[in-house]
């Protein structure tokens, strides 16, 4: 089986306090793992790690096969300024980096894939509406299109699902089985064990360091998730200690 | 009537021609950067950049007179400084930019005031604080026309990396390592267009022309390319106006540029299409109930 992301004794954090400790573990080429854990677990901060906005206070994260170019991240909604002045085609068009770069032209072609993207997520007549007049729901599936612009074989999500309806739910989840099919590698912050157990086979769980990775049925088990809160909860009150030792 | 109110002071009198050219340059320049600065909340930045050159301005005039050389550079010097030395104190450390930019301004502006203050006479300080539109001279027209052509150029080059550092900086982090690069430039272009801004409206008033157009545009476009367009026009009509009611009425020139501008500001906020208060007020017509 060949890896698509290893973490080797894998520590970030934020100010030197850290978020994610000493994770060691492997991502399989092709899997799709969803990333589960509660509040202050490090789910994020795991994904910022892989892009590279955070640099590891120790140990390394490895890409196999892949180079950073062929990752593909969403972001939280919460980091997007909704206020800002941009259309769903500019927004949509920026899945197009790797392509144009900073400087380049959007071409007779590339624009007919934006249309496609945008059409895949099922918002043909959006094109030119504000993202700030979307709702929730419209936003994610927007930025669902830029991820398919972008055309990468490793795809991040952090919570993708948030703020959005059942039906935006399950459109964008097939979109998410359909990467999986074309086998590519998809790692998912969730919080909704339910659709965890249905949709994706692994799950990593974290609560600051690896409480279990593995096929989903072995991870979520209710002494996983009881030790993986009290692992969070020792966190919070002594962060410097915190982990295993602490729980 | 038109000729004399409008065309003849600009026509008879060089100084006024001066005075509109380079208002014009600071115009096409500063206010492209205004409007990226507000839409980033930034607004508040330039201000306290517009603080932060003074102390450099002010040792350029002790050591030189009022040489607009080593004005320009002081300026430059010190607010560069000022941007980074906040830059580097918000990555190191848990205060945020605004705190520290707040500190290493407040420091800057004391600094400054109390150079002028203690080497310079009261005229020096008005000199420094509101510029001198009136009496731009050759160099300080090729100065703010270099840096208006600069500071086009680099908001062109920078304009995709600028706005997805704008409205979703975790993804250009995750596509591009332009980002940090994106910021000091952006930052830099700030300065310079403040230390331009300051020969003629001062370093108080220079960053009136980079905000108050850019907050009025608001209310007037709703894409990023007509914000900077409108914008531009504000600037433009403010400083034509300005000019004029200075000439008539003999005001200061830089403050009246400033006021215009403001009460542009106020007309648009009230009345401004998108978003304008009486805009608001008006109920929408039902159509296809």
């Amino acid at each position: 089986m060949t890896t698509a992301l290893s973490f080797e004794n894998l520590t970030l954090g934020y100010d030197r306090l850290p978020a994610v400790q000493r994770l060691e573990t492997e991502i399989p080429q092709g899997s799709l793992t969803a990333v589960v854990g509660p509040n202050g677990a490090g789910k994020s901060t795991l994904l910022k790690g892989v892009i590279g906005t955070l640099t590891p206070l120790e140990g390394k994260i490895g890409f196999g096969e892949f180079c950073r170019d062929d990752i593909a991240y969403l972001p939280q909604q919460s980091d997007i300024d909704r206020g800002f002045p941009l259309t769903v085609v500019d927004l949509v068009s920026m899945g197009l980096w790797r392509q144009i770069g900073p400087f380049g032209r959007v071409r007779r072609a590339q624009r007919a894939r934006v249309a496609d993207a945008i059409a895949a997520v099922g918002l043909t007549g959006f094109e030119k509406r504000s993202i700030g007049s979307l709702s929730g729901g419209q936003m994610q599936r927007v930025l669902f299109a830029r991820l398919l612009l972008q055309d990468a074989q490793l795809v991040l999500l952090d919570e993708p699902f948030n703020a959005v309806d059942t039906r935006t739910m399950a459109d964008l989840l097939e979109i998410i089985a359909r990467w999986h099919r074309e086998g590519r590698t998809v790692l998912a912050v969730l919080h909704d064990f339910d659709s965890v157990r249905t949709h994706f086979p692994r799950t990593l769980m974290l609560a600051r360091e690896m409480v279990a990775h593995g096929a989903t049925e072995d991870v979520l088990t209710s002494e996983n998730q009881f030790r993986a809160r009290q692992m969070c909860e020792a966190c919070a009150s002594t962060p410097h200690v915190c982990g295993k030792d602490a729980a | 009537m038109i000729w004399d109110a409008i065309i003849a002071p600009f026509a008879e009198f060089g100084f006024m021609r001066r005075a509109l050219l380079g208002c014009v340059a600071i115009s096409l320049g500063a206010t492209p950067v205004g409007v990226f600065l507000m839409l980033r909340r930034m607004s508040l930045t330039g201000d306290a950049m517009a603080h932060a050159i003074l102390p450099g301005a002010a040792i350029g005039y002790l050591v030189s007179g009022l040489s607009l050389g080593a004005m320009t550079i002081g300026g430059l010097v010190a607010g560069m400084a000022v941007a980074l030395a906040s830059g580097f104190v918000t990555r190191a450390t848990a205060l945020r930019e605004d705190a520290s930019l707040a500190a290493f301004y407040l420091i800057s502006l004391a600094l400054g005031v109390l150079i002028v203050s203690t080497r310079g006479s009261n005229v020096d300080l008005m000199h420094v604080l509101f510029g001198t539109v009136l009496a731009l001279d050759n160099a300080a027209l090729i100065l703010l026309c270099s840096i208006a052509s600069l500071s086009i150029l680099g908001v062109a080059i920078l304009f995709r990396p600028l706005v997805m550092e704008c409205a979703d900086p975790q993804f250009l982090r995750s596509v591009s390592g332009l980002s940090a690069v994106t910021h000091f430039t952006f930052l830099s272009l700030c300065v310079l267009n403040l230390v331009g801004g300051f020969h003629a409206l001062g370093t108080l008033m220079a960053v009136g022309i980079m905000i108050l157009p850019a907050a009025g545009a608001r209310f007037f476009a709703s894409s990023i390319a007509g914000l900077i367009g409108v914008a531009v026009l504000i600037a433009i009509g403010s400083s034509v106006t300005g000019l004029l009611l200075s000439y008539h009425f003999s005001l200061p020139s830089g403050p009246a540029i400033i006021l215009v501008a403001g009460i542009a500001y106020v007309l648009a906020l009230l009345f401004g299409p998108v978003g304008g208060l009486v805009t608001q007020a008006i109920p929408k017509s039902q159509v296809n109930p």
